[in-house]
């Protein structure tokens, strides 16, 4: 009776599966109502590539912190690394007069490098990832306003810092496409972290620490050393937006940054991934960055003020955390 | 098989934890081809022992030879790599990933320059692993969707997949039924003929009798003596305890006349709360007894409003009672002792005197706010004294007292609630062999005071010693209702293994 043997193997995340539909259909819905009540501006090609732009910053960072949730671990840093990684790529090109090809594998290197220290700090100090990663925020925040003396630094004399974000690649090779390089880099590194997460020990690895992480230390897997590899990961991805961000204002804006987790934290929930650890999917949390974008770019487009923005922003998050209990507990 | 095959020998382990010492100069060897039973009460020190043996503590002292060769097991790795592979007693599985994934978890197949992993290759080593021990589980099954025998052949298959010469099975057939219990002797006898040695800890007597060699006995982390399988049980049950026990006179109180202080209509809950209905006299214990998941715990946390009712009623001094959350149960005079006292019993963080209060801190207020400490300290120290808790003092944090005092602390705080009915769930879990009378007399005289109690326990000998009624349950049913004075273990667990179709022609 219930001793039933195997489920059929395409019952692997049928729950998850189920959540990324809901998402998608959500974001279906989303766009057919903005488009609806503002035809003109909401549906514009121009207004197009924006949510692209946008999207693919709180995606990139999103995509960034979903291996970290998957781990049931938690990055609150990354908004603030988007800064300062932005912040020291500027150092390198614009203030030591590094060229791109140098300064931009350095400012994803600081990215990892940043990345590796929350993973030492949480596997060597046992400090919570709450908490570290709070510390690493508060600390990269104070970091990017001392380096920059809390003035913008401008990539103006960096020859064609811009074109990483804002250029089109795709026009060049398809005229009637002009997709902005900032998407292009979004869709893949979005194509590379699924490739990673689920054909790679590293993957493997990431599923298994938050499905059952004494287990995977009595099978004899390196826990630490993985944890680290995770975090240094999500480190380097996050340098990626914050060269994406700072091409495309061609500054790095020391200020900017605070409460972008939130975002990102937000999309990758939205997305099916659970905070408990153990579920999670790339293509899931792309959609919840898409559902988080559209949303703020479309109640700009109607008007709403920013105050009800955050208000209905925020409702949105719980329904859409509420509805995954209702799965789960299903 | 020689007798001087020796696979394992390990002489003079000590191991200690801050405060106790678990282990004092134990010795113990495996040969190969045989199964050596590892017997002794909660706490005697078999689990840490076999927790040294593979990796997961580290001895403070003594020495372990390997085939005659002295080694160092500096971690579950290293034991793996030695070939000695264990099975712990709670699974160590990974729910999300498939069966072939996790028996693999660690060193997957690669391919293209060993940056990708290969899927293919490892779901046919884990099948052929499974055809081994002829275990019908695909190798792409999530594990969470298995049933916990299953994922117990599973958790088989991956310590075979190191090509272990040893297996320590820690209490294997715990959460099994009889018939998933005959599966797995299967797969032991047939280890056993490949030469594999095979240690295995259990409480159930009459499986060790069959599936075992030699017993090793041990008790309050010393070794007691090996002897054969043969040895009749009394002699190893004395060993285990360290004298013979008084055959029981207990003397069963006639409760038929009292009033009934809880009754239980038609409960529903999932799969595990199936149309329970039962009631519990004044100066009652009723014993529940059944097998691991048979859904004891489930029916008292669905009574106790910790998980959601689906349908049924709850009727306290005969008055329908609305139980919707702890809260609810409390206020109606229904104490819960969790078998997991450190997650949900204690606060461990706290003092004893903090939790005895806890759950009735309005009244140590003054003023409806500020704490009562005096009237709170004067009652910590009349429950420590009456409950016997030994206890440096009433401010020591309780997550520093031993197992029996923790539990004591616990039914403290019950007692101080005013609570008539009290639910304890494995009360002697985790509790060292004197502790656990004292916690038996202590049930009963609270019994005797005219409180209902309620006792889950998964060791039929203690259901038999403490109840004066027993409910066995099977599959969320009680499948039946046994009077102390005739109850057997052979009649309980006749109840316990019994399944929908015979409970629905019964």
């Amino acid at each position: 009776m219930s001793n039933a043997t195997t489920t059929p193997p395409a019952g692997r995340n049928l729950g998850q599966a189920k959540q990324m539909v809901l998402a998608f259909a959500s974001l279906i819905a989303m766009i057919a109502f903005f488009s609806a009540m503002r035809p003109d501006s909401f549906m514009a090609t121009d207004n197009f590539m924006a949510i692209l732009q946008s999207t693919a910053v709180i995606g990139v960072m999103a995509i960034a912190v979903t291996f970290v949730i998957i781990t049931s671990g938690i990055d609150l840093a990354v908004g603030v690394l988007m800064t300062f990684t932005a912040v020291m790529a500027g150092v390198f090109m614009t203030n030591w007069g590094w060229p791109m090809i140098v300064g931009v594998p350095a400012t994803l290197l600081m990215g990892a490098l940043v990345g590796m220290v929350n993973g030492l700090i949480i596997t060597r100090l046992k400090v919570a990832p709450f908490i570290a990663t709070l510390g690493m925020m508060m600390l990269l925040k104070g970091a990017s306003l001392l380096i920059t003396e809390a003035r913008p630094i401008y990539f103006s004399d960096v020859d064609g810092f811009d074109k990483i974000s804002l250029g089109s690649f795709v026009e060049t090779v398809l005229p009637f496409l002009p997709i902005p390089n900032g998407a292009l880099i979004f869709f893949i590194v979005a194509v590379l972290a699924s490739i990673v997460l689920n054909k790679t020990a590293l993957g493997r690895y990431t599923f298994a620490l938050g499905s059952n992480e004494e287990a995977v230390r009595l099978s004899g897997v390196n826990v630490n050393r993985w944890k680290v590899i995770v975090y240094t990961l999500c480190g380097g991805i996050c340098g990626i937006s914050g060269l994406l961000v700072a091409s495309r204002l061609n500054s790095a804006q020391p200020a900017l940054g605070q409460g972008y987790e939130l975002d990102a934290i937000a999309a990758v929930v939205i997305g099916g991934t659970s905070l408990a650890g153990g579920t999670g999917t790339i293509l899931g949390t792309v959609i919840g960055a898409f559902i988080m974008s559209v949303l703020i770019n479309g109640l700009r487009i109607m008007s709403v003020a920013q105050e009800w923005q955050m208000v209905l922003t925020g409702l949105i998050i719980i329904v859409a955390v509420y509805t995954d209990n209702l799965r789960r507990d299903t | 098989m020689s007798a001087s095959n020796l696979l394992i020998e390990a002489r003079g382990i000590c191991k200690s934890f801050p405060g106790v010492k678990a282990l004092d100069n134990v010795r113990f060897e495996l040969r190969a081809g045989e199964v050596h039973a590892l017997m002794g009460e909660n706490g005697a020190g078999k689990s840490t022992m076999m927790k040294i043996l593979s990796g997961v503590y580290t001895k403070d002292a003594g020495e372990v030879l390997l085939d005659g060769q002295p080694v160092e097991v500096t971690g579950p790795a290293h034991a793996q790599s030695l070939g000695i592979g264990i099975i712990h007693q709670e699974l160590h599985l990974m729910p999300h990933l498939s069966a072939a994934q996790n028996v693999f978890i660690g060193r997957e197949p690669r391919k293209a320059l060993g940056w990708f992993l290969d899927e293919d290759q490892l779901n046919r080593d884990a099948q052929a692993l499974f055809d081994r021990i002829r275990l019908d589980v695909a190798p792409t099954t999530r594990i969470g969707s298995l049933t916990v025998a299953r994922q117990q052949m599973v958790e088989i298959a991956k310590a075979l997949s190191h090509q272990s010469r040893v297996l320590i099975m820690d209490e294997p057939t715990a959460a099994l039924n009889d018939r998933e219990i005959e599966e797995l002797f299967r797969i032991v006898r047939q280890l056993k003929s490949e030469g594999v040695g095979i240690v295995y800890i259990s409480h159930k007597m009459d499986e060790i009798q069959r599936i075992s060699d030699r017993i090793t006995v041990m008790r309050d982390g010393c070794t007691v003596g090996t002897v054969p399988a043969a040895t009749p049980m009394a002699d190893v049950i004395a060993m285990m305890v360290g004298r013979r026990l008084e055959s029981s006179e207990k003397r069963i109180p006639d409760t038929s006349g009292h009033d009934v202080l809880m009754a239980v209509k038609n409960l529903h809950r999932g799969k595990l709360v199936r149309d329970v209905s039962f009631s519990v006299r004044k100066g009652e214990i009723l014993g529940f007894a059944g097998l691991m998941g048979a859904g004891r715990t489930e029916v008292m946390r669905a009574i106790f409003g910790a998980d959601p009712l689906e349908s049924g009623e709850v009727h306290v001094h005969g008055k329908p009672v609305k139980i919707r959350q702890p809260v609810d149960a409390v206020a109606a005079g229904i104490g819960y002792l969790s078998e997991d006292r450190k997650n949900f019993g204690l606060a461990t963080g706290m003092s004893v005197e903090a939790n005895v209060t806890l759950p009735s801190l309005s009244r140590y207020l003054k003023w409806g706010s500020v704490l009562n400490r005096t009237a709170s300290e004067t009652t910590a120290t009349e429950m420590v004294d009456k409950l016997k808790v030994k206890t440096p003092s009433i401010h020591q944090l309780s997550r520093l007292l031993s197992g029996g005092n923790q539990q004591k602390v616990v039914i403290a705080k019950w007692l101080v609630r005013d609570c008539d009915i009290l639910i304890f769930d494995e009360p002697t879990r985790g509790i060292d062999v004197g502790a656990k009378s004292e916690i038996y007399k202590l049930l009963n005289d609270l019994a005797a005071q005219g409180r209902a109690i309620i006792v889950i326990s998964s060791e039929l000998p203690e259901v038999l010693l403490l109840s004066h009624r027993i409910l066995v349950m099977c599959e969320g049913r009680i499948t039946g209702e046994v009077h102390g004075s005739v109850a057997t273990q052979e009649n309980l667990m006749a109840l316990a293994t019994r399944r929908d179709t015979m409970a629905a022609a019964a």
